[in-house]
């Protein structure tokens, strides 16, 4: 492998097998996966539930760790959670005895950053959620689009190098989730983070991503890789583009497929 | 009586609702200091109806034989109200605090060690099933009379009742706040007093809560242990002679300590745990 194509990859999954011993046998969640992101890219992984794509998530982000096989962070291979890798649940996640402004400076002050400063960064990336006047909020006063900016903005004051998003958008109605993916693509082009996005949505997928990734179920695999090249800036009404359209078809199908496997 | 007269008035008006000319009638809305009232009155009323019965009326004098004869003649006369309440209370606070003070750390240890939680959990259950007045004589031939077998009792049913609750609390703390925390940065001992603690707070709150309860409802068989004074051992001397009234009063006044602590676990709650999401309507 040549070295300069090896710097431009950010995160390697090499490999990665995962096994679920329980009390009726061995499952097989993962095998045989292997997946290169690049610098700054946007990759969206697709799948039926139960293909274990929250899995590779959690093992990319060191709170699971692989039967076998490794994955490398700027070629160092990942051991553990790490502040450089980000994550967004699909639940939120934010603590409830918190306020929006403490739930942000969570990290920094992880970080053991003064108070003042951390304050300063969350303040920040509450303003690019467009939270101001929240920031006194306890969760509970707050929406489910509103709490899941928090968990974004959240994840950003920690200044990750990856973004590792679960199925973020998940758990909201079709007008807030409309909403978070435009906002999201517009911090993403700003910002240019590499993010790993798990959706179970095609149209949210071609939308956000540049590849994305179709994964088959039991065992868990990458099935098929699809390019997707339709120029940024994007929004809402890219999802008119006919070459939107043809991906999104060929991309639903494969999907179904699978999901019909799972279903015998 | 009352109750069922508010469901009869409420349903027509929500029926007529959909016809435009809303008639007079305006929902009626009682509030919930007037509800207590009611309650009271209530209470009052069947206390009075018992005092009248022929039976009943020897267990359940009414309030002038049981608080304003009673009162005088136990505070004053016989003056063992007040030592009554102190011992009462010493024993119960004690006993309280003690089980308070190891509920938590046990309850700690069960959450996070499997071979202690397996090997306590099945007889924390075994015992708390278990009468405290069943094996208060055993405690008795252990460590006397007085009110040292009074703090062990009572401690012993705080700290299982508390125990549990807290170990089921700490038990249901969403792992994805943990994971959230450490993806964060956060050390073991960040995701301890940031995490686990405060998440724990409302089960505490609740194990305090059934503690108390546990506590007074034990009392009794606490003092059964030979105490010299105390509520408990009280209406057990005052059954011996029949005084029904005096006794009435004293049961009466640890219900009235029990109301109290209730409401001081109240305030507690809601000082400490507002960012809760509650049902709505309680």
């Amino acid at each position: 492998m040549a070295g300069e194509e090896r710097r431009a990859v950010k995160l390697r999954i090499e490999n990665v097998k995962k096994e679920y011993v329980g009390e009726r046998g061995t499952t097989i969640a993962l095998n045989g996966v292997n997946l290169d992101i690049m610098e700054n890219e946007f990759v969206c992984v697709v799948g039926p539930s139960g293909c274990g794509k929250s899995t590779l998530l959690n093992i990319i982000a060191g709170l699971h760790e692989a039967t076998s096989g490794t994955c490398y962070l700027d070629g160092k291979p990942i051991q553990g959670t790490g502040v450089e890798r980000g994550v967004v649940f699909q639940q939120y996640a934010l603590f409830p005895w918190q306020t929006v402004i403490q739930n942000v400076m969570f990290g920094p002050m992880m970080k053991r950053l003064p108070k003042a400063e951390c304050q300063e960064i969350a303040r920040k990336y509450i303003k690019m959620v467009g939270l101001e006047e929240f920031e006194n909020s306890f969760p509970k006063e707050l929406s489910g689009g509103m709490k899941q900016r928090v968990a974004i903005a959240r994840a950003y004051a920690n200044n990750p190098e990856v973004l590792l998003m679960d199925e973020p958008f998940g758990a909201l109605d079709a007008q807030t989730r409309a909403q978070l993916q435009t906002e999201l693509l517009k911090t993403w082009e700003e910002e240019k983070k590499t993010c790993f996005f798990i959706t179970h949505d095609v149209d949210e997928a071609i939308l956000l991503a540049q590849r994305v990734v179709i994964m088959s179920a039991r065992p868990g695999r990458i099935k098929r890789i699809v390019d997707i090249d339709i120029p940024y800036p994007r929004d809402q009404a890219t999802k008119n583009d006919p070459e939107f359209m043809r991906l999104k078809a060929e991309i639903w199908n494969e999907v179904y497929q699978e999901y019909l496997e799972v279903r015998k | 009586m009352e109750t069922k007269n508010e469901i009869t008035q409420e349903k027509p008006t929500e029926q007529a609702k959909p016809t435009p000319p809303a008639p007079k009638k305006k929902k009626f809305v009682i509030s919930n200091r007037v509800w207590l009232l009611i309650s009271f009155l209530v209470a009052m009323l069947v206390w009075f109806l018992l005092s009248q019965g022929e039976k009943t009326g020897r267990s359940f004098p009414f309030i002038d034989e049981t608080f304003i004869k009673s009162f005088p003649l136990m505070a004053f006369e016989r003056k063992v109200l007040w030592k009554d309440l102190a011992s009462s209370m010493i024993c119960a606070v004690c006993g309280f605090c003690l089980g308070f003070v190891t509920a938590v750390p046990v309850a700690f240890l069960m959450a996070w060690y499997l071979p202690v939680r397996k090997i306590i959990e099945p007889w924390i259950n075994f015992i708390r099933n278990i009468p405290a007045l069943a094996y208060a004589p055993l405690i008795v031939i252990m460590v006397g009379v007085g009110k040292t077998p009074a703090i062990i009792l009572i401690w012993i049913c705080t700290f299982m009742t508390m125990c549990i609750t807290i170990y089921g609390g700490i038990r249901n703390i969403d792992n994805t706040l943990v994971k959230a925390a450490r993806v964060l940065g956060a050390n073991d001992m960040d995701i301890f007093f940031r995490i686990t603690l405060p998440a724990t707070v409302p089960f505490i709150i609740t194990a305090v809560r059934l503690g108390l309860g546990a506590g007074l409802t034990t009392l009794l068989a606490a003092e059964s242990t030979g105490a010299q004074a105390g509520l408990g051992m009280r209406i057990m001397a005052l059954k011996g002679n029949f005084e029904s009234a005096p006794m009435l009063m004293y049961i009466i006044i640890i219900g009235i300590i029990g109301t109290l602590l209730n409401i001081l676990v109240d305030f507690i709650e809601r000082r400490l745990t507002s960012w809760q999401e509650k049902r709505e309507g309680q």
